[in-house]
């Protein structure tokens, strides 16, 4: 396994947490302003795996996501305006307004799309994976999928060619151990462990603490040189937890479906907190440090919300432009 | 007779099911959870137990054949998905085991099987949670397909299509789900392929279906003030289609107007447009219309979808075009309070 990252990655990893965390709370205190008028699933809680992402893929990497995309978008180096914009549904959103948060895109950031059907985008992933092994490039195909996702058929179906063909897909599995307000107990039978499946047909896995962002950036680290040097599919599965509700900005721990005590428990393993005090207590960054970077975090995120407030919506007709390609 | 909501006339029809058939299951993503399917599923695992009522994985093909399997075996399952667009993932079972069975083993067995699906509309659903597919479904030889407007149909249709011996798909749109109506106690069901007429006119027949009557209703009302007195019947059943009452009132009225909440190309709009221009060719006074959504998705900004679905006002200018009758269709927009993508002030997203 990897060591553990030096101080410049440890300090990147620790901004990508703080910027996601801190974009994900905004979304949730302006929500019920009601000018965001879609659905948003927000990944407070769950930050390390795309902040680990942001510092291990390469830009000409692809990503593909599902509806909990915010963090992944970013991590993967998305254009943070433009995904704002698009929640608040602006002509300057990454997809003109007509995909909203569920819907995110920037390919010069090589983030491909993300999908709002529980495991659409997984086999699409593979495809683009396919074409990079047929064009020779050392690039990868990274898949964010939830541990609802591998409950669907199409999940088998693509590693199994994934693993057939060998090629370069990277699965990040983000164990929140929840779809929607089902726990795994209900879906899953006890004791299994997810990255077992995708052993079983073939890929090459790890699993660990998704919470842990070094632990991430190492289990990341090693999968993504494997897979350049030709090693075929890995899945990696991280353990980790969602603070809010499935959908939308509030907490929901009183709804019944999970306890208090649980939320607590992971809340104490807070992603952003427990890294930013270990590199405290390293003496690689200190509290200078750390109100510096919250400073400039503020500053951009309080911007790019208000470019996108100022942004103007599209023109109707553009609801009916888009259908086809070409003319 | 009760004043319930649509979605509480639901979980009353299902709650009747339960309990006077042992072979009625209830399952799908939610069914038990504290939303309970937007309120839908509420209280039925408690009362009927896990065994009969339960959540599922994120698996929608592989339940929908098994809820085949368990037809075939003798269980009546109801299928619940939040979204129809979900259910998209089933579609082999549905086509090519559900819809085919009872034919292709020259009528061994029938496949008692109800799948709910909720339709979502506005607050950015989007492409992928906004579709209206009826058409689809009626195109489908061997399913039976229903998409009620009321809670008192809401409550009816489904317990006839619990107690159907045939694959039904029940369209559910989530802006009704609100909505309350008178809905009969007890046991009470609404024949399947049966409409209903709400308004009774000589001037046009207007045929709608869920979202599209409440609409209608509007229109029709506004309408009568204006001195035009419009037919309009709820479809209630899109397959199998009541013909002998659209065909009565066409030749009553010589015009149809008909809405639909789906696409216009293929629409079931079209269909009954052409089966009207076959069997009533020369009741009619008028070139029938249709009205119906855009031939494209449904995009998520608000700014894109102001003029995407069919409104009143729209309905109120077809009509007066068709009698070639000026009507001010203003005064009705007017009435509107709610922004154009909440079904009410109730709906504060995000679901
Ligand atoms: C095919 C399909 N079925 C159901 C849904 C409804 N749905 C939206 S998100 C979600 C949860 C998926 O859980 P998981 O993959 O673990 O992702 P998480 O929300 O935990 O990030 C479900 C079931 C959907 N979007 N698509
Ligand atoms: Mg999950």
């Amino acid at each position: 396994m990897s060591a553990r990252p030096d101080a410049g990655v440890s300090r990147d990893l620790l901004y990508h947490l703080k910027r996601i965390r801190r974009v994900e709370l905004e979304i949730a205190r302006r929500y019920p302003e009601g000018a965001m008028r879609c659905p948003v699933h927000l990944s407070v809680g769950q930050e390390a795996v795309a902040a680990a992402v942001a510092v291990t893929l390469r830009r000409e990497d692809l990503a593909v996501s599902g509806h909990r995309a915010h963090a992944h978008y970013l991590g993967k180096g998305g254009d943070l305006t433009a995904m704002i914009a698009e929640i608040y549904g602006k002509a300057t959103g990454c997809s003109g307004g007509k995909g909203g948060s569920m819907h995110l895109i920037d390919e010069a950031a090589g983030f491909m799309g993300s999908t709002a059907i529980v495991g659409g985008t997984i086999p699409v992933g593979v495809g683009l994976a396919l074409g990079m092994k047929q064009t020779g490039t050392d690039q990868i195909s990274c898949i964010f999928l939830g541990d609802g996702a591998i409950e669907a058929g199409v999940f088998y179906e693509s590693l199994n060619f994934a693993v057939l063909k060998r090629l370069p897909v990277l699965f990040v599995c983000e164990n929140n151990l929840y779809s929607v307000y089902t726990p795994l107990a209900k879906r899953q039978p006890a004791g299994r462990c997810i990255a077992d499946v995708a052993a079983a047909i073939g890929a090459r896995t790890a699993s660990g603490d998704g919470n842990d962002v070094e632990q991430v950036w190492s289990l990341m680290t090693d999968a993504v040189a494997a897979l350049r040097a030709g090693s075929g599919p890995w899945f990696l599965e991280l353990a980790t937890y969602r603070w809010l509700e499935h959908c939308g900005p509030f907490y929901d721990n009183d709804i019944g479906y999970r306890s208090e005590a649980e939320f607590r428990a992971w809340q104490a393993r807070d992603p952003v907190a427990c890294h930013q005090a270990r590199l405290i207590e390293r003496g690689v960054i200190d509290a200078a440090m750390v109100a510096r970077l919250d400073a400039d975090i503020d500053g951009e995120v309080a911007q790019a919300f208000a470019a996108a407030e100022a942004a103007p919506f599209p023109e109707p007709g553009a609801a009916f432009t888009d259908l086809y390609a070409g003319p | 007779m009760a004043q319930l909501t649509f979605a509480a006339a639901i979980n009353d029809a299902l709650r009747i099911a339960l309990t006077i058939d042992p072979r009625v299951i209830c399952y799908g993503l939610g069914t038990d959870d504290p939303k309970g399917v937007f309120g839908t599923t509420a209280g039925l695992q408690a009362q009927f137990g896990a065994e009969r009522v339960f959540d599922m994985p994120t698996a929608e093909n592989a339940m929908t054949g098994i809820g085949v399997g368990a037809a075939l075996y003798g269980l009546r399952p109801v299928l619940t998905h939040q979204r129809l667009d979900f259910a998209l993932l089933s579609l082999d079972q549905i086509v090519n085991n559900a819809a085919k069975w009872h034919f292709m083993f020259g009528g061994r067995r029938a496949v008692p099987l109800t799948i709910r699906m909720i339709m979502g509309r506005g607050w950015g659903q989007g492409p992928t949670h906004s579709q209206n597919l009826q058409a689809w479904f009626a195109h489908i030889p061997g399913l039976k397909v229903v998409m009620p407007a009321t809670a008192g149909d809401a409550k009816g249709l489904l317990l006839s299509a619990i107690f159907d011996d045939n694959p039904v798909i029940f369209l559910e749109h989530r802006w009704l789900h609100n909505l309350k109506g008178e809905v009969a106690e007890g046991d009470v069901r609404v024949p399947l392929g049966r409409a209903q007429r709400l308004r009774r006119g000589d001037a046009i027949t207007i045929v709608a279906m869920s979202t599209m009557t409440a609409e209608a209703l509007h229109a029709v009302d506004f309408l009568a003030d204006h001195g035009v007195a419009a037919d309009l019947i709820d479809l209630r059943s899109i397959r199998p289609l009541d013909w002998d009452m659209i065909a009565a009132s066409v030749k009553r009225t010589g015009r149809l107007l008909v809405l639909d909440t789906g696409s216009l190309t293929g629409s079931v709009a079209g269909e009954i447009v052409a089966g009207i221009a076959e069997r009533g060719w020369n009741d009619l006074q008028a070139a029938p219309r249709r009205l119906a959504v855009p031939d494209f998705p449904e995009a998520t900004s608000p700014a894109l979808t102001r003029t995407y679905h069919v409104r009143a006002e729209q309905i109120v200018d077809a009509v007066a075009a068709m009698l070639q009758r000026p009507i001010d269709s203003a005064p009705l927009a007017a009435r509107r309070t709610h922004p154009h993508d909440v079904p009410g002030a109730w709906f504060t997203g995000p679901f």
